[in-house]
């Protein structure tokens, strides 16, 4: 200890050498420590890159139809024609057979999947022009790796396409009730008073009626003939409008409590401009609380889409939605026999419990009593 | 600790003036609603000169805490006055509000709340600095070294965060940046009772060479007598929202003339387990101050409680060298332990 002050022995920290931690890298330490947060973040990276490439990975054109229908998933083999071992799969033609309705595979049909091959052309995130996709078989084999619907369509190319709808839904849907609600909850929250019960009661009116309903009311009022990309957007902005209500409440509550710390206090006492004590003090304090509370509800918007479509008012045919795949899936021959058809449940499934797994941990990584 | 120079003619840094601070509350029993009001703060008078530290005690919940917040005008007062340097804080609006708050300043108790946990270190103790305009952002680094300096860091420390220090730092921190501005005077509310034994002297001492080098004043909210006994030039025994008695420290701490105050100093444990003290404890609570006891607010807990304290306010009277006490036997009862 070199620099001591002559008139107070300060209680300095031993380690000095030890390299300082932002408080986003101290979250990020925390936020690793939790298995399941991490599970969740890591599936749901590879889900929405999946969604990006979903042109690239997927074999056919999601609205290609075939004679293939309720297809089972095509058998995947690893030896070729003679039975030797082979690390290249092969998979074999399936054909209906209606004298005992079920497929069976038809002998000699033995063909290579070949990855990396030229197929239809499509553009990649709407830009780039390419024909190359991940996998493919030769032409006359249909190679189905979650099989057909009742159309024929292959399943595993709707989904791929149907999660660019089902998981941007959410965070679109997010980004839109986040920002109206940081708005309006903290204007709630720091102006309090008259303000605050105006617009805390219009909330709770809102609230009130029941969400499911109201969803579709409102998506029963779209004309049932518009444009496709129009649907999806009118259904962000109905998600949007029910879902703000809530989460301005629950910003509303945080910036009341950040606005009393004693920090803001502080700062207040200090003569640091309003303006800047909302920029510098209460709104990034509200924000890591209201992220947590955004990540949280962006599962309720992939159900809620789900939902519309499922009931024929939202995604419509030919574009896929987890939602609309699964109105196909309603009836008991289906679910007892085409078990394939559930896909887009398991999809739904593991989506909406990685974002409550990453919004958990994501809560008590952010939680700064948690770090003392 | 300099001598108080309260001479007559001299002006006062800070003179608080019948300062109220009511909170109403709503209750609701059945369909009855019924407004009342919590009197927090019912009338104080402060006075505080130049480079004098001045103790504002009481039990929790007697109000002092409202009172030094009131005062910085973070609690909007009631009513009375709040003269600092001559002018009327309450009289200023806005920006000139915002100027004023460079001469007086807070460091509070919780050192672990008062810090942005968002905030390098440095951010935090420049931030008045910048927000008055005194630096410029390329002189952050420079002048937080400096800040940390005086009150005893390493300015190596001004790229950390809150968290990695312990509560003594964080308080040093709390102070660095409320003389930041070289304010005239700090109002130190309690700012030692969340700290180690071991690390509250350290506190002090800081505190009071702080003093000697800038020339500062302080008013030192505490509930700890010993410690105002020994920082403080001037006592103000604060009980439910008005004070009580008030003077130099050694003649409260001495000859103390409310019944209160006796009180509070017998309730001080004696360093020697030798002695034995005699000791008279306070019976009851102490009443809401919802409900504030007609004429003297002490009188159904005073021993010396008479008919005159049931319907006579008594007033602070001033006994010797500005000693003065609210008690209607503040002169008789003087001797009389």
């Amino acid at each position: 200890m070199t620099t001591t002050s002559a008139t107070t022995p300060p209680d300095y920290i031993e380690d000095d050498q030890a390299p300082s931690e932002t408080p986003w890298q101290l979250a990020w330490r925390q936020l690793r420590k939790n298995k399941a947060a991490i599970a969740g973040l890591i599936t749901l990276i590879c889900l929405y890159g999946c969604a990006i490439l979903a042109n690239f990975l997927s074999p056919y054109r999601m609205e290609l139809r075939s004679d293939q229908v309720f297809q089972p998933p095509s058998p995947i083999r690893f030896h070729n024609a003679d039975g030797g071992f082979s690390l290249r799969p092969y998979t074999t033609q399936l054909k209906f057979n209606p004298s005992d309705n079920a497929f069976h595979e038809v002998a000699g049909t033995l063909e290579p999947v070949h990855f990396l091959v030229t197929g239809e052309p499509y553009r990649l995130l709407g830009i780039l022009p390419l024909r190359i996709h991940l996998f493919g078989a030769p032409d006359h084999i249909p190679f189905h790796l979650l099989g057909t619907d009742s159309d024929g369509r292959d399943v595993f190319s709707r989904l791929l396409i149907g999660s660019q709808i089902s998981l941007s839904i959410g965070i679109i849907a997010i980004c839109i009730t986040f920002s109206i609600g940081l708005t309006v909850g903290g204007i709630a929250g720091y102006w309090g008073g008259r303000v605050d019960s105006v617009i805390m009661r219009i909330c709770e009116v809102i609230m009130s009626v029941p969400q499911f309903y109201l969803l579709i009311a409102l998506a029963g009022l779209l004309p049932a003939k518009i444009d496709p990309r129009l649907t999806f957007l009118m259904i962000i902005i109905i998600l949007s409008f029910v879902g703000w209500a809530g989460l301005a409440r629950v910003v509303r509550g945080i910036s009341l409590s950040v606005r009393e710390l004693e920090y803001v206090q502080a700062a207040r006492a200090l003569g640091v401009p309003e303006g800047r004590i909302i920029r510098r003090h209460i709104l990034p304090g509200a924000f890591t609380y209201a992220s947590v509370a955004a990540t949280l509800s962006i599962p309720g918007y992939i159900l809620a889409e789900s939902g519309l479509s499922f009931l024929g008012l939202g995604i419509k045919i030919p574009f896929p939605s987890w939602g609309n795949m699964l109105s196909a899936a309603q009836d008991l021959d289906v679910i007892q026999t085409k078990v394939w058809m559930l896909c887009p449940a398991a999809m739904i499934f593991i989506t909406v419990l990685a974002f409550n797994f990453l919004g958990d941990g994501l809560r008590d990584a952010l939680d700064p009593k948690l770090r003392r | 600790m300099s001598i108080p120079t309260a001479a007559a003619g001299a002006t006062p840094l800070l003179q608080v003036r019948g300062l109220k601070k009511q909170f109403k509350v709503t209750r609701r029993s059945g369909m009855k609603v019924r407004h009342e009001l919590v009197k927090a703060v019912d009338g104080v008078d402060l006075t505080i000169y130049s480079g004098e530290t001045v103790g504002l005690v009481g039990e929790s919940g007697c109000g002092k805490s409202t009172a030094g917040r009131a005062i910085l005008r973070l609690i909007e007062p009631t009513s009375g006055e709040i003269l600092l340097n001559g002018v009327d804080l309450r009289s200023l609006r806005g920006e000139a509000l915002r100027q004023a708050r460079k001469d007086i300043n807070i460091v509070f108790q919780d050192p672990f709340a008062a810090l942005d946990p968002r905030m390098m270190i440095r951010d935090i103790v420049t931030e008045p600095l910048l927000a008055h305009g005194m630096i410029s952002r390329n002189d952050v680094p420079e002048r937080a070294k400096k800040l940390l300096e005086t009150v005893g860091l390493r300015p190596e420390f001004a790229a950390r965060y809150p968290h990695e220090f312990s509560g003594g730092q964080r308080q040093r921190i709390g102070i660095a940046r409320a003389i930041a501005t070289n304010p005239r005077l700090i109002i130190l509310d309690e700012p030692i009772s969340a700290l180690d034994i071991s690390i509250r002297a350290q506190i002090l001492n800081l505190l009071e060479d702080l003093q000697e080098t800038n020339g500062l004043s302080y008013l030192f909210i505490a509930h700890d007598l010993s410690v105002v006994r020994h920082i403080c030039d001037r006592v103000a025994v604060m009980y439910l929202g008005a004070i009580v008695e008030e003077g130099p420290s050694d003649l409260v701490f001495t000859s103390p003339r409310h019944p209160y105050t006796r009180a509070l100093l017998e309730a001080i444990p004696a360093a020697d387990p030798d002695i034995r003290k005699e000791r008279k404890l306070l019976e009851g609570d102490v009443p809401s101050p919802l409900d504030i006891p007609s004429g003297c607010r002490f009188r159904k807990r005073c021993p010396l409680a008479a008919a005159i304290c049931e319907s006579e306010s008594p007033a602070l009277l001033a006994a010797v060298d500005g000693h003065r006490a609210a008690c209607h036997f503040a002169l008789d009862s003087a001797n009389s332990r």
